[in-house]
């Protein structure tokens, strides 16, 4: 059965906000205890940590699966494979797909494509309106009794406030969370870039960032009208963050994110219309970046996620303002986050504090935690060991990483869900 | 004279060196131009492509003319009407095309960067004949050639290119260009075809043009692009006019010897007056029509020499 010592490990405890040396016992899949020394029970495997980094597994909020309808560029299965490979021990879907996830009957279908596939967790998250259209409600009370554990359209902004503010009052009477993607749509449309000097340069459409601070203006107005419970998918801008903290101040029950590749790259990274480097929203600039890795270091950012959206070749290969956005990212997800904490910007604990405690915490999950009683899902990785990332050895059955053929440091030697090894790096 | 480029896909690839290059070389077919033999083999033997994914009368033209006296064989393709109906990809366009082995590719494409990606995809040389509001080269070398004719330098002048900026890639390879031979820079037109961005690019911006147009030596007009627009730029064309047509009123506040430059077609009554376009003694929009053949047969011979060599 699961038991396991690990020993001679680097305990990375997000709740504690600690990085000390020590050991942790596993018993039936759940962590038993914590400590300095523990001595071996019996019937336990031993696994001497060699000083590398125990943390607790990633949930990552926001991950795409092609199913249903674009198998081809994503599967459970290959999703699965990728994020025991990439240290995420749950995966929480979008339900951006083909069709999209509207129904009780179509999360039940996706509930078991995961279970039959799926090495490690899978939550689904549901649309909020029916179609992703903004139009009408889905089926928010049947929808969270088949297991969905938020509600989002998202990149698709509710665009009626009537609409939207009904959904969010309807979502707080069955105590269900909400997810959005701030932005202002009418700024924003055809939008390929962040309008700056880049922009101009390259004659991209851009948008301002401050379509992100409007978009967000917006929803915390209708917040507080209604007083329903909002996660922010993805902020990315500095002009977005004082009314951030200015909800949160309020006492609103409001929670944000970012994505890994708005915290390590920024607009310069398209030159030449690298469109691996085509995100949604569009990467920004420099002084964005910082303000919000500091935003993240503050706890002011709570999450981050991979924002995963595998594509296919051809979905790229396309003049800029044509191909598709989004890049895959559960493999790189942690590799690409040391890069702060090799910089020297973000502390261990830090960053899975936003890579698993808060989104655990977020959707009422157990695991995300270290302590004794949590659910044993935790990644052995070595932080320092350096590679140069070649996207054709990810298991994605899509290769879209704008980190392909660049230096990465850190890698995950093991993953470990309720206990067992899903993944091991020979 | 080296120049040290394989394909010509924008001017901020180019130092004042290529620049000058380009220049003097179409010098040389201006005058060959003006005779009536106009034939010279430079190329003869090559197979230049035009492939125009927009439409163009005038580019294409002028692109076709060069080839032609230069001694390629020419072939137009108009893309629009063809396989992109058929929802063939660019890059898939582009792989046929380069299976038919030409020695250069002309291309011109809505979207900006669009030429830089074809041009990764195929063995031959590509100009780039304006992509989407990214660049136009050998328009900004053109008018380069044009200025340098008309004003007897292409450096230390005062420009004022006015209209609508942010929609134009003749702007923005302009504004490289220029800046790159140290001249300095007005953009001018309403703030919402001129975005303040491109102060970034070192150009002093106005957004009242009879401000903009004191003293500078050359005014570049642009054609307003009404196709380009979502639809609310500017309340109404008579108004543009009023304040962003050039007449002789405003003109009147430039220098003395300004002149008048426009990359066409032109919209009279627009964003420019009928009379003074045709006035030959401050307007050489029909020099900077002739200028473009010129400037396009230098450009192709640099480039299908390079592919000689490396063949």
């Amino acid at each position: 059965m699961s038991n396991i010592l690990f020993t001679n490990a680097r305990l990375i405890d997000p709740e504690a906000g600690t990085d000390e040396r020590g050991a942790l016992l596993v018993e039936g899949g759940r962590i038993v205890a914590q400590g300095h020394e523990i001595g071996v029970p019996e019937h336990v495997e031993v696994v001497d940590c060699g000083g590398k980094c125990l943390a607790p597994g990633i949930v990552d909020i926001g991950v795409k699966v092609g199913e249903p309808g674009e198998r081809h560029k994503e599967s459970f299965k290959s999703a699965g494979l990728a994020a025991a490979a990439g240290g995420v021990t749950t995966i929480i879907t979008r339900p951006d797909t083909h069709p999209a996830i509207d129904t009780p009957e179509a999360l039940e279908f996706v509930t078991r494509r995961a279970q039959a596939d799926t090495p490690v967790n899978v939550l689904p998250m549901a649309a909020l309106t029916k179609g992703r259209q903004g139009r009408e409600m889905t089926e928010i009370g049947f929808l969270l009794d088949a297991g969905a554990v938020a509600f989002t359209d998202c990149d698709h902004v509710v665009a009626n406030t009537k609409v939207f503010s009904r959904a969010l009052t309807y979502a707080r009477s069955c105590g269900a969370l909400v997810i959005a993607h701030p932005q202002e749509p009418g700024l924003s449309e055809g939008a390929a870039a962040t309008s700056g000097k880049f922009a101009a340069l390259y004659g991209l459409p851009a948008v301002s960032p401050m379509a992100e601070r409007m978009g967000l203006d917006r929803d915390i107005a209708l917040l507080e009208m209604t007083g329903a419970k909002y996660h922010a998918d993805q902020i990315t801008t500095a002009r977005a963050l004082p009314a951030l903290e200015r909800a949160k101040k309020n006492g609103l029950d409001i929670t944000a994110g970012t994505s890994i590749h708005h915290l390590t790259l920024n607009e310069l990274d398209v030159s030449g219309y690298r469109t691996f480097f085509k995100v949604k929203p569009p990467l920004r600039s420099e002084e964005d970046r910082q303000a919000v890795i500091e935003a993240v270091r503050t706890g002011l950012i709570d999450t981050i996620s991979s924002m995963h959206t595998p594509q296919d070749e051809e979905s790229k290969r396309l003049p800029f303002e044509e191909a598709a956005s989004g890049a895959v990212a559960l493999e790189t997800l942690l590799p690409a986050a040391l890069r702060l904490y090799h910089a020297g910007q973000l502390d261990l604990p830090t960053l899975f504090r936003a890579m698993a405690l808060n989104p655990a915490r977020r959707l009422g999950l157990a695991s995300g935690r270290m302590s004794a009683g949590t659910p044993a899902d935790l990644v052995l990785f070595d932080p320092d060991v350096p590679f140069v990332l070649d996207r054709f050895t990810l298991k994605s059955k899509s290769q879209n990483t704008p980190f392909d053929g660049q230096r990465m440091q850190g890698r995950v030697l093991a993953t470990y869900v309720a206990g067992l090894p899903v993944y091991r790096r020979d | 004279m080296s120049f040290a480029h394989r394909h010509l896909l924008g001017i901020e690839q180019l130092s004042p060196a290529d620049i000058t290059a380009i220049l003097d070389l179409a010098e040389t077919y201006v005058a060959l131009n003006r005779q009536s033999a106009k034939h010279s083999d430079v190329l003869s033997g090559l197979t230049q492509i035009n492939m125009f994914f927009e439409n163009s009368t005038r580019t294409q033209a002028s692109f076709e003319l060069a080839g032609k006296r230069l001694g390629a064989d020419v072939m137009n393709m108009s893309m629009q009407a063809s396989s992109i109906k058929k929802g063939e990809t660019l890059i898939d366009t582009a792989m046929t095309l380069n299976a038919m082995h030409p020695d250069l590719l002309v291309v011109r494409h809505p979207h900006s960067g669009a030429v830089d990606l074809l041009a990764q995809k195929v063995n031959c040389a590509v100009l780039n004949a304006g992509d989407g509001r990214h660049e136009h080269p050998t328009q900004a070398l053109l008018d380069a050639l044009t200025i340098r004719r008309a004003k007897g330098r292409l450096h230390r002048l005062n420009i004022a290119i006015c209209g609508d900026i942010a929609h134009s890639r003749v702007a923005r390879s302009n504004l490289i260009l220029l800046g790159k031979m140290e001249n300095r820079i007005r953009l001018i037109g309403p703030p919402t075809l001129v975005p303040g961005q491109f102060a970034a690019f070192g150009a002093e911006v106005y957004d009242d043009m009879r401000e903009g147009l004191k003293d500078v030596d050359v005014v570049m007009m642009l054609r307003l692009q009404r196709e380009r627009m979502d639809g609310g730029f500017i309340p109404s064309e008579r108004e543009y006019y009023h304040r962003y047509g050039l007449d002789r009123d405003k003109l009147g506040l430039a220098k003395a010897d300004a002149i008048v430059m426009h990359p066409g077609p032109m919209n009279r009554g627009v964003e420019i007056d009928g009379t003074l376009a045709d006035d030959i003694n401050r307007s050489v929009i029909q020099e900077q029509v002739e200028m473009g053949v010129a400037v396009r047969m230098a450009a192709m011979e640099l480039l299908a020499r390079n592919q000689r060599e490396a063949a």
